[in-house]
């Protein structure tokens, strides 16, 4: 059998952000390259935080789902430069994120991520710009807490960097 | 990156001053878990401490590389004694209170940020990328720290004493983040660290601003070096190790 990069990374497509399960690791920008020598394939991923607990059960993901798919020669590396930046996830992805519940990232603007709270986010709900930051930290290292004082609705925010 | 004997030695013991800095704040952050005042500075707080566990993880996994012992970034963290440990005595003072907690985060978050802004130089690119990751959560550290530094000095009369207090006890501990010795000059000459001299005097100045505007005062108190990197510690740091610790050592090789 030979093995394509494009192969492997449509079938990287299957495997899903374990705390976001409406986006796969390829829209995400968690996978960075796929190299492949022969039978061997090595993924290389970068984690969107240092501290991401879901990086491992990424990794046990991306070995099963190789595996399941007959490629049993696959190997996994994390890799830190360039640093991750929300700037990778795909517009397409953001739509998802947006359908979810979650308010997408907008385009990274400043190295101090501050043009996002500045501006107001839009609420993912009732998508009025009534807007306040509760808090630059949520539920996952990704997200920052806002309320809407349009719909009166909690909300999270996936925040730049 | 070919590295000679002697640097990889000094760098070994430079990974785990970076990385023990950031595992042990790391853990006394955790501490605050359902413990903060509202549920939105205990989500804060137990990020900021996910963080620097990441940090640390990534920093003394890469020391286990270098030093090439067959050690990985576990064994650094659960099966070293409170004297291999060469944090900066700062990280590892107590919670007391929040007021505590924040000056402490508020004095190293600034350091942090600036370090990493010159490691991301490194010629050592494992570590040239851990800072860049660095420096994007450290941002938002820093900026959750000197608010509540505003917020807490320029507050009520209790939280401004509580607040001086804190900065009163914690200052004589910085000197040690600016530490160097023949470890450093030796990766300062090889283009994989820099020299903290080049940042001391920002750091001051930010962190005198600060403390300034919260209407606090920065202490007179002459500082000298505590020993920190050479593995001198305060009581403290075994307690926590105590803790941190217990469960691997009483099951080593526990999967869960």
């Amino acid at each position: 059998m030979v093995i394509s990069k494009e192969h492997i990374l449509q079938l990287l497509e299957e495997v899903k952000d374990p705390e976001i399960p409406v986006i796969n690791i390829v829209e995400m920008g968690i996978v960075r390259d796929v190299q492949i020598n022969g039978s061997q394939v090595l993924v290389l991923i970068t984690p969107t935080y240092s501290g991401c607990p879901a990086m491992k059960t990424i990794e046990d993901e991306i070995l099963d789902a190789l595996y399941s798919s007959g490629i049993e020669n696959a190997s996994v590396k994390k890799t830190y430069m360039p640093a991750w930046t929300t700037d990778w996830i795909t517009e397409e992805a953001k739509q998802k994120l947006k359908d979810y519940g979650i308010a997408p990232p907008g385009k990274l603007e400043s190295d101090d991520f501050l043009g996002l709270f500045d501006k107001k986010i839009e609420c993912p709900f009732c998508k009025s710009n009534d807007t306040k930051l509760t808090s630059e930290f949520g539920s996952t290292a990704c997200k920052s807490l806002h309320y809407c004082d349009n719909c009166q609705q909690p909300f999270e925010h996936f925040k730049c960097i | 990156m070919e590295l000679k004997n002697e640097v990889r030695d000094a760098l070994f013991e430079f990974l785990l001053r970076l990385g023990d800095d950031r595992l042990i704040l790391g853990h006394r952050l955790s501490e605050w878990c359902g413990h903060a005042h509202s549920l939105e500075e205990d989500i804060a707080l137990t990020n900021v401490s996910l963080d620097f566990v990441g940090q640390a993880s990534a920093l003394l996994s890469l020391a286990g590389e270098v030093e090439n012992k067959n050690r990985n970034e576990d064994d650094l963290a659960y099966f070293r004694e409170a004297m291999e440990f060469k944090n900066v005595q700062l990280v590892e003072q107590p919670n007391i209170d929040f007021a505590y907690t924040m000056v402490r985060q508020f004095l190293f978050d600034s350091f942090n940020l600036l370090l990493n802004k010159n490691l991301v130089e490194s010629k050592f690119e494992d570590l040239a990328g851990i800072a860049a990751k660095t420096i994007k959560e450290s941002t938002y550290h820093n900026r959750h720290s000197n608010q509540w530094l505003l917020r807490l000095g320029d507050g009520t009369e209790e939280s401004h004493n509580r607040t001086q207090k804190a900065i009163d006890d914690l200052w004589i501990f910085t000197a040690d983040l600016f530490y160097e010795d023949e470890i450093d000059e030796l990766l300062i000459s090889e283009g994989i660290s820099f020299s903290t001299k080049a940042i001391k005097d920002e750091w001051e100045n930010k962190t005198k601003e600060i403390i300034e505007k919260a209407t606090l005062t920065t202490p007179e108190t002459k500082l000298f070096d505590r020993g920190s990197r050479k593995g001198i510690h305060t009581e403290h740091l075994g307690h926590l190790l105590a803790e941190m610790q217990i469960v691997p050592r009483s099951f080593p090789d526990a999967k869960w």
